[in-house]
Parts: C-alpha cells; structure tokens; sequence
C-alpha cells in the first residue's frame, strides 16, 4: 500500500536565473546560473550528488536531446543524467524524478534541473512543435494562445457569463501578477500595467489579447532534494519538504468522448484530489497558503481557481474580482509573478514554482514576502486544456 | 432507359467583385473598364478541383451512407492538382466509394467533361452500374486580362443510371479538330488565347453547329424541340448566334450565369445542366454542348421522374449562399500570385509522411470514425482501444462515416499568431451528431460568425501545400450552416 511521498524528502538548496529575453547567455549559462545559486544555497559539492534529471522541452532550439547537454554544461562527475520531457510540466517531472530517487533509498541527494532557450527562434511566442506524422495530416496547426483560448468560450457558455465581464475578470488576473512582478527582480517582466491596457491589448486568439499570455522567456531553475535527516545532518534547519507529488495525463477521453465540456481542465481535477489526499488536505481554501498555477494565459488562471477547490464551480469570476488571489487576498496567486511575468522557460517553469514557495517557506522572499505561509501549492501544466500532462505538487514546513 | 440519374453542383462561396478588379488595374489596364459588372465565383485558398468536385458529388450523391451503387468515377478538369496521383481516386477516397470501382482523370480540352459523359453512357450500356461524372475547374489568369474577370471556379456532378432516370441520354455529336483558341503546355499556369474574333467566327460557329446537328440526329429530335440549350462561352452574345444558326429558339437559351459565376471552364456546361434540371419539366429536350478542340453536344429527354430528386443543395442555393468579396489582393493571394509575409511561422515544413497517409486514408480522406459496438461510443481518429472511462474496450470499434453529419462547436477561438492563408485561423472542438468529436480547422466563416453552439457541417479542403515537394494533402474542415441553406439537408441516418 502506497504511503505517499509526504515528508520523506527535503529541499536542500534551490537557485533561479534571471528570467527574459537573456540575449546574454548562452543555454549553458543559464544552467550554471541556477546550478550555482542551488549548489550554494544548499552547501555541497558535485561529488555529493548521486543523480541528476534534467527538464527541457524544445530539443531543436535548445541543446539538442538527451542528459548530456547538462553534464557536459555542469561538468558533473560522471553521475546519471536523465532527460525528462513532459511538455510544460517538465520541470515538475525532473522534481518527481529526483524526490523519488531519494525516496527510494537509490541515491542521497538528488539534482533537478530545467532549462529552457527560447529566444534564439527569431520570433515573438512559441516555437512550431513536431508532433509526429500523424496528427499534422488532420490536427490544425494550432498555437497555445488558440487552445487555452477555447476555455473562455465552453466556460462563458456553460456559465452564462457575459463575455465583457469574463474579459474584465481576466484581466485583473493579469494586472494582479504585473503587480507581483514588479516586485520581483528576476522576473521577466517588471512593469505593472492597468486593466485598460489589458482590455485595449491587440487580440492574439479571441477572446485574449496581449496581455492576457504569459512571457516566453529563457531561464533556468535547479532544486536539489535529500532526506530530513541527511539535511539536518548538513546544518540545515526550518526545512521545507514535499507533501504531495501528483501528475494526471490525459487519455483521449476529452478530445473524443462528448462528455467534456471543454470548461475546466480534467486532470487537473483529478491531481488536485490525489494531491489533497496525499498530503492530507481537506479545505483547501483555508489550509493552502498560496499557490504558483500555470498561468500560461489568464483565462487558464482563472479556470484552475476552480479546477483546485479554491473557488466553487462558476465562482472564479466573482472571486478574481473580489481579489481572493491577490497578493494581499486569502490565498495570494503568483506571488512572484508567474508565468505571465516572471516568465516561462517551459523546461524550468515547474522548477521556478517550487523556488517561490521555498523562498516564501523560508522568508526569504524579499518585498513580496507574504505573511508566515504554511503550504503551498503548485500547478504546472502542459499540453492544452483537452488533451495534457497536470501536475499538482504540495509544499510546506516540515511536519506542519 | 439510360441518362442522368443525379445532379448537383458547387460555387464556392466567395464572388469577387469585377469592380473590384477593374479598379485595382485600372492604371494598367484602363481598357477592361468595361467589365465591371457583377462578380465571378472565387475558390478559397483551401479549394482546389478536387475538393470542389468533391462539394458537388456530395450535392448530387446526398448525405446517405450507402454509396455503392457508383462503379465508376470520372473526374474531367483542366486544372487537375496531380499529374501523377489519380485525382478522381482522392475524390473517390473522399466520398467513401468502394475501392472496386474504375477511376478515371480526364482533361485536355474545355469539353472533357462532355466526353466524360458520354464514356459514363457506354459503361453504364455495357452493364457496369451507375458512373459518377464529376467536373471541376480553378483557372489561373494573367493578373490584369480579360480572363481574370470573365472566368470563375465552381464544379458539378451528375451520375449516370439506368433506374429512375431524370433525364434520358438521347444521342451525342462530337468533332475532333485541331482547332487552337487557346492552349497551355503541360506545366504551365496560364492560357494563352488567340484572336476572340476568329475563334468566334471560324471556330465556334463552323465546328460547335456540326457537333449540335450531329447530337440533334442521333437523338431524332429536330432543332425547334429543344427547350433547353446549354453553350457556355464568354464571348457575348455566343450562344444566342449560335442557336440561331442552328435552328433552336431563342427561348431555349438557358442564362450561363456569367455575371454572377464567370466561366468555370470544363465543369460550366455540366453546372448549368444541373442548374437547369431543378426547374426543367417532364418531356422537356435539353440540349447542352461545350466548345474545344473541336466541339461536343448532348442531347437529353427530361422524364416524369424529375421531380423525384432534389441535390442536398443544388446550384439555386449554392449561388445564393455567395459572399462578395472586393480585396483584390485576397484573390490573389488565394491563387498563389501575390506572395504575403508569411513570418517565420510560414517556414513549417509540411511533408506528408505517405505511409501514415496510406494507414490512416479511410480516416484523413473519408472522415471514417471508429464506433465502438459495444457501447456506441464514437472514435475519432478510430483506436484499437476504445475511450470509455475506466472500462477501454479492445476492438470492437467499426467503421462510422461522419462526413455528412452535422455538428455543434463546443469550443472555438480565432487566432493571428500562426500563419494562415485567411487570417484569423478559426478552429475549435465539435460535437457530431450521434456521437464524435473533433477539435479542427474552420473555413469559409466570418470574424463574429461563430460561438460555442454553433452549427457546422463539414467541407473537404486543402489541410496543407509542401510547396517544398509540391504535395497537396487534404482533410475535412467545419463550416457553418447559413440560413441562405434554408432547407437544410438531412443528415445520414444511424
């Protein structure tokens, strides 16, 4: 019988790059940047890690495929390096690798990396992905902007919400997360902006416009992950460990069946539940200190509110608007920012999440520090809301 | 009896505006200003003449399922987008006509459709079952000549039987003579013409009379009879001198919709027949022939049997469904002569692999889905495993056309991010009657025509052009059912 994963592994150190457009630095760069900040952060050295993963998505505009991009990069010691890909949630899956491993007894001290090179493209948004041979001969050529975009239009009908309202409520997502960036120096986007820009924004897909997609960013985020015990015998202390790691893949039934109704994120239901249990969750909304979601596009923001437990069904719009996920709201959303504006180097991104709910555990989290956080919560997702790969992952203080 | 057992046509939906055009060349061709008048029918950039020929045999063939009394298909064009690559086999693949059937591309000459009939009328005598003749034609065009304005795109299709016969095939005249109006090398794009006055004058009216009063022998019918005469050219007032000649009624002139359609070419003829046959009346004589390397006419008696059929649109309804469209440039554009910036997202490499496209044809070309016989659930595209919750079944999914069901948008959004020929690229999830979904393109729509409730009916079209190996590869897309398709045509039955 399963026992869960919480409180058996430990964060040890973590460390984040600068988010943006780093015209500086090369994918290798942005590895030791956050390389660097984790091994430092958590006071050992390479030959005291026993495995690495490493999370990126874009092989062809980033280092190519396989582990040793990031062993050749970090020059670690000849440990095994596996490559995770799991579209956007990727990093989240390099978390699950590593805290398993430690888990499992296979190693003590385990290193998760993501990494993601974006902007050697040439243009604006996402690279064209290659999905086989298959699915171009009948799929659309569809971009992310479109497929997150189709929640607005199941939503508002399934609700019956007037399309102005749900426009203004997702751009206050928007303008909350500006607002949590500006406060946050490795964030890619730092300027706040005001609902009227949000609402005169060039249109990307209908109903979003500019301001309702997150950044395309390079980056990079590590985390390295041990025993309480091995930490505690490193000299650490207020540890923050892992309360739950759950990941819920789609299987065709939304995309074929007609039950679906396009509205909400099916896995994301389902990792939240699994999640809740394993960590032993029974009121989110009063035991969730804060949440990173995968705020990819607002209106996705919005629908996971829901799709957690933190509103009910058909409430994210008064809820939004009532500021609950404020950064001084009940249950502070993006609090760095997020992916609309610290960033969203794909591989990175479940990484970057755990960064903040660390800092934030720990105190470290500089002007946006929130007040005394006990849990927190991530939602990296990757894919599109009718066929994807859903992480929920649950962090706090150590015993709390 | 032998003759026409089925009819149907296509405009697309697009009519660009002579204006439009005139205006637009007028500091070039100031000349063509006389040529402003009316519209001609635009294909999209997704139409090309297989898809076009596909819309009409689905408007002569009807939604139902069962198709299998076609054995034999004939595909007549000038404008065929496979040398080699038997076109009429992708529209059979389309319209899910059993793979026994003969298949056959026929072109060369504006009246090949004509000739493709008549071929249609000897394997049908022969005892080979019913033929499908379909026509079909986008033409390029020098920016800036006559022919941009006086030609159009559009398709028909009439089957041939010999039960319930509409129109009785009664005889045919043909004349095969090097005469060259005009001609196009193999390869090429464009026509090129001779002088209109001597075309008119020692070709059409010398060799067309000769093949008509060979048609009209045949037949026993004496030129006075005919109620109907079809003789499609732009040249004005051509088919009028014509009849004239020949001893047919002005009354029997039959309207070549060239003010509205323009020439479509090879399918012209076989689109006013099927424009003709909804109102044509029993004991009526049609007579319709087609200019071109010589010339072709057919002669038919209408029989007590017309008013039995109706196509699921028919040619009335395709014309009313038509949408000026006054950007010049946009025709262009859709006819592959004024390349846009296409940005970097234009770069996708489109290769088809051909072996996928062989696996899956009955699924990318028929719109086949997989229903499971179990539980009724319905799979696109179709899996050995079927999805239902909990309990996935193994095989037990069959064969289920989805073609000629209608459906409802679930989902949708319109983007500007990725490059698309007609910007913004609609797409979005719906929901098939009796079960099945598909998250896909939409065509043919309006910025603000759609919203989740919305009901489509599918469209064979272009998915994609590897202009890098000259690949054309197809699949069905949504468009809306209008209002102009005031009686909407039943959908297949379970």
């Amino acid at each position: 019988m399963a026992t869960g994963i919480k409180d058996k592994v430990a964060i040890l150190g973590m460390g984040c790059s600068k988010f943006g457009e780093r015209w500086d630095a090369s994918p290798e760069d942005l590895m030791v940047e956050a390389y660097t900040e984790a091994m430092t952060d958590a006071g050992i050295t390479a030959e005291q890690l026993g495995a690495a993963w490493f999370s990126t998505h874009m092989e062809d505009v980033g280092v190519g495929r396989g582990g040793t991009p990031m062993s050749i990069a970090l020059r670690l010691p000849n440990i095994g390096v596996t490559r995770v890909e799991n579209f956007c949630a990727g990093g989240s899956e390099a978390i699950r690798a590593a805290v398993y491993a430690v888990a499992a007894g296979a190693c003590d001290i385990a290193l998760a990396l993501g990494m993601e090179k974006l902007k050697d493209t040439g243009y604006g948004g996402l690279p064209v992905a290659t999905v086989g041979t298959y699915i171009p001969q009948w799929y659309p050529n569809t971009v992310a902007p479109a497929n997150f975009a189709q929640l607005a239009s199941a939503y508002q009908k399934k609700h019956g919400i007037d399309a102005a309202l749900l426009k203004r409520a997702i751009s206050h997502v928007s303008v909350k997360s500006h607002a949590n960036g500006s406060k946050n120096p490795k964030a890619h986007l730092q300027r706040p902006i005001t609902e009227a820009q949000c609402l005169k924004a060039p249109t990307i897909a209908e109903p979003l416009g500019l301001f309702d997609c997150c950044g395309v960013s390079d980056g990079a985020a590590a985390v390295i992950v041990t025993t309480p015990e091995i930490a505690y015998g490193l000299g650490k202390r207020d540890l923050v460990s892992f309360k739950a790691l759950q990941v819920s893949v789609s299987n065709g039934w939304e995309m074929q069946s007609n039950e679906w109704d396009g509205s909400y994120v099916h896995t994301a239901r389902i990792a939240a539940k699994r999640a809740y249990a394993e960590a032993g969750i029974t009121k989110p909304r009063e035991q969730i200190s804060m949440t990173e979601v995968h705020d990819c596009f607002s209106i996705t923001e919005l629908v996971t509110m829901e799709d957690l437990g933190l509103s009910a069904e058909g409430e994210a719009v008064r809820d939004v608007l009532d500021g609950v996920f404020d950064a001084d709201g009940q249950v502070p959303c993006q609090i760095d920012g997020g992916l609309k504006c610290f960033g969203h180097p794909i591989g990175a991104s479940g990484i970057r999440m755990l960064y903040e709910m660390y800092l934030q555990l720990q105190g470290r989290a500089g002007a946006r520090q929130l007040a005394n956080p006990t849990i927190g919560l991530t939602h990296n997702l990757g894919g599109q809301p009718s066929q994807n790969v859903c992480s929920v992952s649950i962090v706090g203080h150590l015993g709390a | 009896m032998i003759g026409i057992t089925g009819y149907g046509g296509y405009v697309p939906r697009l009519r660009l505006s002579r204006r439009a055009v005139v205006q637009a060349n007028a500091w070039y061709a100031p000349h063509l200003s006389g040529k402003s008048k009316g519209t001609r029918a635009m294909a999209s950039w997704d139409e090309d003449s297989i898809t076009m020929a596909v819309a009409a045999a689905r408007d002569c063939l009807g939604p139902g399922d069962d198709r299998t009394h076609v054995r034999s298909v004939y595909l007549a064009s000038s404008t065929l987008p496979f040398s080699e690559r038997m076109n009429a086999v992708v529209a059979s693949e389309a319209l899910t006509l059993d793979e026994t059937i003969a298949a056959f591309d026929m072109g060369g000459s504006q009246r090949a459709a004509l000739a493709a009939v008549d071929q249609a009328v000897a394997s049908v005598k022969a005892g080979q079952g019913d033929a499908l003749v379909l026509a079909a034609d986008t033409r390029k065009t020098r920016a800036a000549s006559s022919q941009e304005l006086d030609y159009g795109d559009g398709a028909a299709a009439i089957t041939i039987g010999s039960k319930h016969v509409l129109a009785e095939y009664l005889g045919t005249g043909t004349v095969s003579a090097d005469f060259v109006d005009h001609f196009r090398k193999t390869g090429e794009d464009i026509d090129y013409h001779w002088e209109e006055r001597w075309v008119r004058d020692e070709g059409i009216a010398k060799l067309a009379p000769q093949a008509i009063q060979a048609a009209l022998k045949q037949a026993g019918v004496q030129a006075a009879q005919i109620d109907h005469f079809i003789f499609p050219s732009s040249f004005a007032m051509m088919d009028a001198q014509l009849a004239k000649r020949c001893g047919i009624r002005a009354e029997a002139l039959v309207n070549a919709l060239l003010d509205t359609v323009g020439d479509t070419g090879v399918p012209h003829a076989l689109l006013l027949l099927a424009h003709v046959l909804e109102r044509a009346s029993a004991g009526q004589h049609i007579l319709v022939a087609q200019f071109g390397s010589g010339a072709q006419a057919l002669v038919f008696r209408v029989t007590d049997a017309i008013k039995s059929f109706s196509p699921a649109k028919g040619v009335s309804q395709w014309l009313a469904a038509g949408v000026e469209e006054s950007n010049y440039t946009k025709f262009l554009s859709f006819k592959d002569q004024l390349r846009m910036e296409r940005g970097m997202r234009g770069e996708q490499d489109k290769k088809t692999a051909l072996t996928t496209a062989w696996r899956h044809r009955s699924a990318l070309l028929g719109l086949v889905a997989g229903k499971c016989s179990v539980t009724g659930s319905v799979h696109f595209p179709p899996s050995r495993l079927s999805y239902d919750q909990g309990k996935p079944l193994q095989d037990t999914q069959r064969p289920y056309k989805l073609a000629e069901r209608q459906a409802t948008v679930l989902s949708w959004s319109a983007e500007y991010l990725s490059f698309h020929m007609a910007p913004p690229h609609h797409y979005g999830q719906v929901d098939f009657e009796g079960g099945g979904r598909i998250l896909m393109d939409f065509t043919d729509i309006d910025v603000g025509e759609v919203h989740s409730g919305t009901v489509v009916e599918m469209t064979f079209r272009i998915k994609d052009v590897d202009e890098r190996r000259g690949y054309t590869r197809y699949f069905w897309k949504a468009t809306p059912v209008r209002s102009t398709t005031a009686s909407t045509p039943p959908t297949a039955k379970e």
